[in-house]
């Protein structure tokens, strides 16, 4: 498996939303090669052929009917808003579309 | 005059409904131990003084009425600060909640609160329960109260802190990859870890979903079931909550034995890491399991090696997904928003600037492991290795009916020592993560000091899932041997502080 | 903002290219609570006031899945006879957008409920094209934010953005078609056809009311052009929310026009979104595709799988309505209209109007004239769909009810209509109120037109001279005298008679 260069390190960051520094990404780029390289190991089963687990209980179809809930009132869902505006949560201008 | 902060939950409890103590006494004795502890100890992040003392009146004035009070009516309780609280600060140990107070209650705290259970308090914990030794909080670390240089343990460490200072009788933690477990085992204390699904997750902010789970901290195996039994139970408003009665734990509690049990021990928990103190206390136990009564049965769980490379591959994942709706946007910290930029470039600076390294590193670690061209090797893999060690418990659960490890391969190790080198830190879960990773449950109890440095050792219980009662049965007839060999509780032996 | 763009003419375009498309089409469910929490989604609440913390995406909180919901999307799967998944997930797709408070959609990726499937639409000139499906999924809609400071609530230019989470959490089922191959140049026909197809499905299932002008059904164009039906799929672009009928066939049309320009000169097509413009049926580029957009699908661990039992599929099936199409065929056929017709009053929205008049004693011809005249030009002028209009079908019925037995004209019977919908009551009170009966007293009629023709007595001998079609003059000032009230062919009757001239 190879590891991780500090560009994909830059890539990642991105696509996480998270400004890293220069120096962050530097440390990180390091640290995350290691921890890369010794999880790397699991794709010895990659081959096997075994069903991926992805929840640990064997349960299925919960649902619920469709009848309706209070909700929370405006207040209280815009309680802990960083900025409001006409019962709205304000927020900073958006760049990117759809 | 009893010392109201020594007294089990159990025994506070009939107190209280006896009438021998009031439950406002019994609060402000534990206010008032924190009040003198936790400047060193640094268990809480937010003590709710005014909210346990109108619960504590709640509680006596229900007893006045002739009302009938909870099995643990009154009783103080450290709640980890992972589980939103209505009109109480919820931070996940992190900057980027500094401040947010939740306008609901998770299903843990309303149970808990419907139980009369006292919430002293949230405590501190690794950024988002990301960690083994609370020293990822936002806020400070907390120290070991049986040596305040050392770590408590984590993520969970200041809920298991604040029963080894005594400032508080019963916690609450979760457990992701051991955060109930290890901190356990290296404050002298018990911790269980519940089967998956067993207790509510609604409230409880996410780290890794598909292993998260809560559980009862105390100082005894029966306070443990006490608090188990008020906490579990099915909630509809989280879909993989488990539909079926909760195990009877606390009968099994009081009726502790393993006469006619088989015991596994897997080869794999042990080896190269694991401290030499640590691997006799753990001998001593299974001699003593043997003196008790039962069959111990060697077993060979292969998969298990690879777990911990499965672990920081699901763990990371899930938390790289459950962690971006922290985006500046709704509520938290918001950082840079001066009129000139844009909602992405105030998300990105507000997550640089609150998230602290451990959690940027799993964010950034599962945001590898999930992109298109790695999804298979190591996300798809991560998730077979997870069927095999499941298999794995399968086939040993055929042989025996619970199996015993170390908890953790070393005592608590100093503040700073593994800080800055993930992967030491990650080999504390060495021997917790196989059960995250299954779903079933387990518990971690104190079994002695390590000799070479006087810090308590923890011995883990693993039951299959859905048979949690096994590990209070095997637990409390393990506790009562061991204290009855030590002359009194473990804790007895730390220092007073 | 209007940018130009090179065109190619249509003819040019098909002559030289075979357009492919593909449509996704995007409803919202009419169930009462969101896809994973119990927050109501009527229309219409005050900002986020239908919200809790799972659609606000607090911490902590989880999701759970509307059972209605997953019996909605087998409905819809059915419908477009499609296989449902024996088992199947819901899966996360990772973004940052502030209108998704996870930074999350619940989605499904590569286990959709419902797939393979195909919808067989009808063109104009009533050749059946068949349209296939290649996965119908769950997923959720995100809020909705309104754009403050810069021109007509546009992103761009705007100073911030204010967001309402009412939206967030509503569940939606997404179809998708395999590739349409095929369609020539009736291609931007057939998307239009399809999406309607789909409108009339969804509407009989009655899992939506498919509203497209009220974002209940939305539309993605994507559209690609190759040299020959043999050769491999161009580069492709997506027209996004393409909100009504006709915007979907001008977006196809334009895109048509437009890859068959930058294709012949040489040029080659980007992969982007592009948005339409409703004004001028244009569309612009929008965000180019690249490969840094990585969606990191994973099943979503707070949510358990979804495996319907099949004695429950079946009993689904076993309930769906009949088709539209062959409904349609079958009232077609019923009502002796063209397939031309037909297609109209589908276009206008009008079948279920039309049948529910029917029901209400009407006859069919006259249940058709009003739908497809008065009503359907009332609606367009209002921007809505003719159902929407304030007057039921039975009320219709009435007012057809009343011309059939003569106590309305055509001209009566539409300010009847005038009435019902400016509010004034049920057609017989209108008729009532305004005084809008046709004059038959024999009396008052006769009088009348004796009052016509003395006040026009050169007129009167023309039509004595044998030229009947001057009657008409005669007709209007008896129409004039009566205030539209009188039985215009009553009146000419009794013109002719008193002049002794007979007709023919
Ligand atoms: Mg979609
Ligand atoms: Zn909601």
């Amino acid at each position: 498996m190879p590891g991780i260069t500090r560009e994909e390190v830059v890539h990642l960051a991105r696509l996480a939303r998270l400004e890293l520094s220069s120096n962050e990404l530097d440390h990180f780029a390091g640290q995350l090669d290691d921890i890369i390289g010794a999880v790397a190991r699991v794709s010895e089963v990659a081959d096997q052929d075994v069903p991926p687990t992805s929840h640990p209980l064997p349960l299925t179809n919960v649902m619920r009917a469709d009848e309706v809930r209070p909700s929370l009132t405006p207040e209280q869902a815009l309680s802990g808003a960083p900025a409001q505006e006409q019962q709205r949560f304000k927020v900073p201008q958006i760049l990117g579309e759809d | 005059m009893v010392d109201i902060i020594k007294l089990t939950a159990a025994e506070t409890a009939e107190k209280i409904a006896s009438g021998e103590l009031t439950a406002v006494e019994v609060t402000e004795a534990h206010l008032a131990r924190i009040d003198a502890t936790d400047e060193k100890v640094h268990a809480f992040l937010h003590v709710d003084r005014d909210g346990a003392l109108a619960q504590a009146r709640a509680v006596d004035a229900k007893r006045e009425a002739g009302e009938k009070l909870g099995p643990l009516a009154g009783v103080p309780l450290a709640l980890k600060d992972i589980f939103t609280t209505v009109g109480v600060p919820t931070t996940v140990g992190s900057k980027i909640l500094e401040g947010w107070i939740p306008p609901y209650d998770a299903t843990l705290t309303r149970k808990l609160k419907e139980a009369d259970v006292v919430i002293l308090g949230k405590t501190n914990m690794d950024e988002f329960a990301m960690g083994s030794s609370t020293e990822n909080s936002a806020y400070g670390p907390t120290g070991n109260p049986w040596d305040l240089t050392r770590i408590p343990g984590g993520s969970g460490g200041g809920s298991a802190a604040a029963l080894a200072a005594f400032q508080a009788p019963l916690a609450i933690g979760t457990d992701t990859g051991g955060s109930i477990r290890q901190p356990a085992a290296v404050t002298g204390t018990v911790g269980v870890k519940p089967t998956y699904g067993g207790v509510s997750r609604y409230g409880m902010v996410a780290f890794s979903s598909s292993l998260d789970q809560g559980g009862p901290c105390a100082r005894t195996v029966l306070d443990a079931a006490l608090l188990h039994e008020v906490i579990a139970g099915h909630d509809p408003l989280d879909s993989t909550s488990i539909d079926a009665p909760v195990p009877p734990v606390v009968e099994a509690a009081r009726n502790g034995s393993v006469a006619g049990m088989r015991v596994g021990v897997v080869k794999q928990f042990a080896g190269e890491g694991y401290q030499a103190g640590v691997v006799q206390r753990f001998n001593e136990s299974v001699e003593l399991l043997k003196e008790l009564g039962a069959e111990i049965v060697e077993l060979d769980c292969p998969s298990f090696d690879l777990a911990m490379a499965a672990y920081y591959l699901i763990a990371p994942s899930e938390c790289s997904s459950n962690l971006a709706r922290f985006d500046a946007m709704r509520y938290g910290l918001r950082v840079g928003d001066d009129g000139t930029k844009s909602a992405e470039d105030v998300t990105a600076l507000t997550r640089e600037a609150g998230f602290g390294d451990e959690v940027k590193r799993r964010i950034i670690l599962g945001t590898y492991a999930l992109s298109s061209g790695y999804y298979d090797a190591y996300y798809g893999s991560a998730q077979k290795v997870r069927t095999l060690i499941s298999q794995d418990f399968e086939k040993s659960f055929e042989q025996v009916d619970v199996i015993v490890s170390p908890t953790t391969p070393t005592t608590a190790f100093p503040i700073g020592e593994r800080t800055d080198d993930p992967l030491a830190m990650y080999l504390a879960d060495l021997c917790t993560i196989p059960t995250n990773l299954a779903g079933n449950s387990a518990m971690s109890l104190p079994c002695g000091l390590a000799p070479e440095d006087g810090l308590p050792v923890g011995l883990q219980i693993i039951a299959p899932a859905m048979k949690d009662d096994r590990l209070y049965k095997v637990g409390a007839a393990v506790e009562a041997a061991f204290v009855a060999r030590w002359g009194h509780p473990l804790l007895e032996e730390a220092p007073s502080l | 903002m209007t940018t130009f763009t090179e065109l190619l003419s249509y003819e040019d375009a098909l002559a030289s290219f075979d357009p492919v498309m593909g449509l996704e089409v995007h409803v919202e469910l009419g169930t009462k609570t969101k896809m994973f929490c119990g927050c109501s989604t009527e229309l219409g609440a005050e900002p986020n006031s239908q919200t809790c913390p799972t659609c606000l995406g607090l911490p902590g909180s989880l999701p759970v899945v509307n059972a209605i919901g997953v019996e909605s999307a087998i409905k819809i799967g059915l419908a477009l006879n499609c296989e449902i998944a024996e088992w199947c997930r819901f899966a996360r797709k990772n973004y940052f957008y502030p209108d998704m408070p996870k930074n999350f959609q619940t989605s499904q990726y590569d286990e959709p409920i419902a797939f393979n499937g195909y919808l067989d639409v009808q063109l104009e000139d009533g050749e059946i094209f068949r349209v296939e499906i290649e996965r119908a999924h769950m997923e959720e809609d995100t809020g909705k934010s309104l754009h403050v400071g810069g021109a007509t609530g546009r992103i761009h230019g705007a100073s911030h953005s204010l967001l309402d989470y009412n939206r967030a959490g509503i569940p939606l089922i997404e179809i998708v078609t395999k590739p349409i191959e095929g369609a020539g140049e009736r291609a931007p026909e057939v998307a239009k056809a399809y999406v309607a197809e789909l409108r009339e499905v969804i509407k009989a299932l009655g899992v939506s009311e498919a509203r497209m002008d009220k974002g209940q059904m939305r539309c993605d164009v994507n559209l690609s052009l190759r040299p020959t039906p043999e050769s491999e799929f161009g580069t492709r672009s997506e027209t996004k929310n393409v909100n009504s009928l006709r915007s979907v066939e001008r977006a196809a049309r334009f895109e048509i026009q437009r890859h068959a320009a930058v294709l012949s000169s040489g040029g080659s097509i980007v992969q982007e979104t592009r948005h339409f413009h409703e004004e001028d049926g244009s569309t612009t580029a929008g965000r180019i595709k690249d490969n840094a957009e990585d969606y990191r699908y994973f099943p979503e661990p707070d949510l358990v799988p979804v495996a319907p039992a099949r004695e429950w599929v079946e009993e689904l099936r076993g309930g769906l309505p009949e088709m539209p199409r062959v409904r349609r065929n079958r009232l077609r056929e019923e009502w002796g209209v063209s397939e031309h017709d037909m297609q109209s009053i589908l276009n206008a929205g009008a079948v279920d109007s039309i049948v529910a008049t029917i029901e209400e004693g009407a006859d069919s011809a006259a249940a058709r004239k009003w739908w497809m005249g008065e009503l359907a030009r009332n609606a367009n002028e209002q921007g809505v769909v003719v159902d929407e209009l304030p007057i039921t079908p039975a009320q219709v019925a009435r007012v057809a009810a009343l011309v059939a037995a003569g106590d309305l004209n055509d001209k009566l019977a539409r300010q009847v209509i005038e009435g019902v919908l400016a509010g004034e009551g049920t057609p017989d009170e209108v008729v009532e109120k305004r005084g809008l009966k046709v004059v038959s007293d024999e009396g008052a009629l006769g009088a009348a037109v004796d009052e016509a023709i003395a006040g026009n007595a050169a007129i009167a001998d023309k039509i004595r001279g044998g030229k009947i079609a001057a009657v008409g003059a005669l007709v209007g000032a008896v129409m004039k005298t009566t205030r539209g009230q009188a039985d215009a062919a009553r009146v000419k009757e009794l013109i002719l008679e008193r002049l002794g001239v007979s007709e023919g």
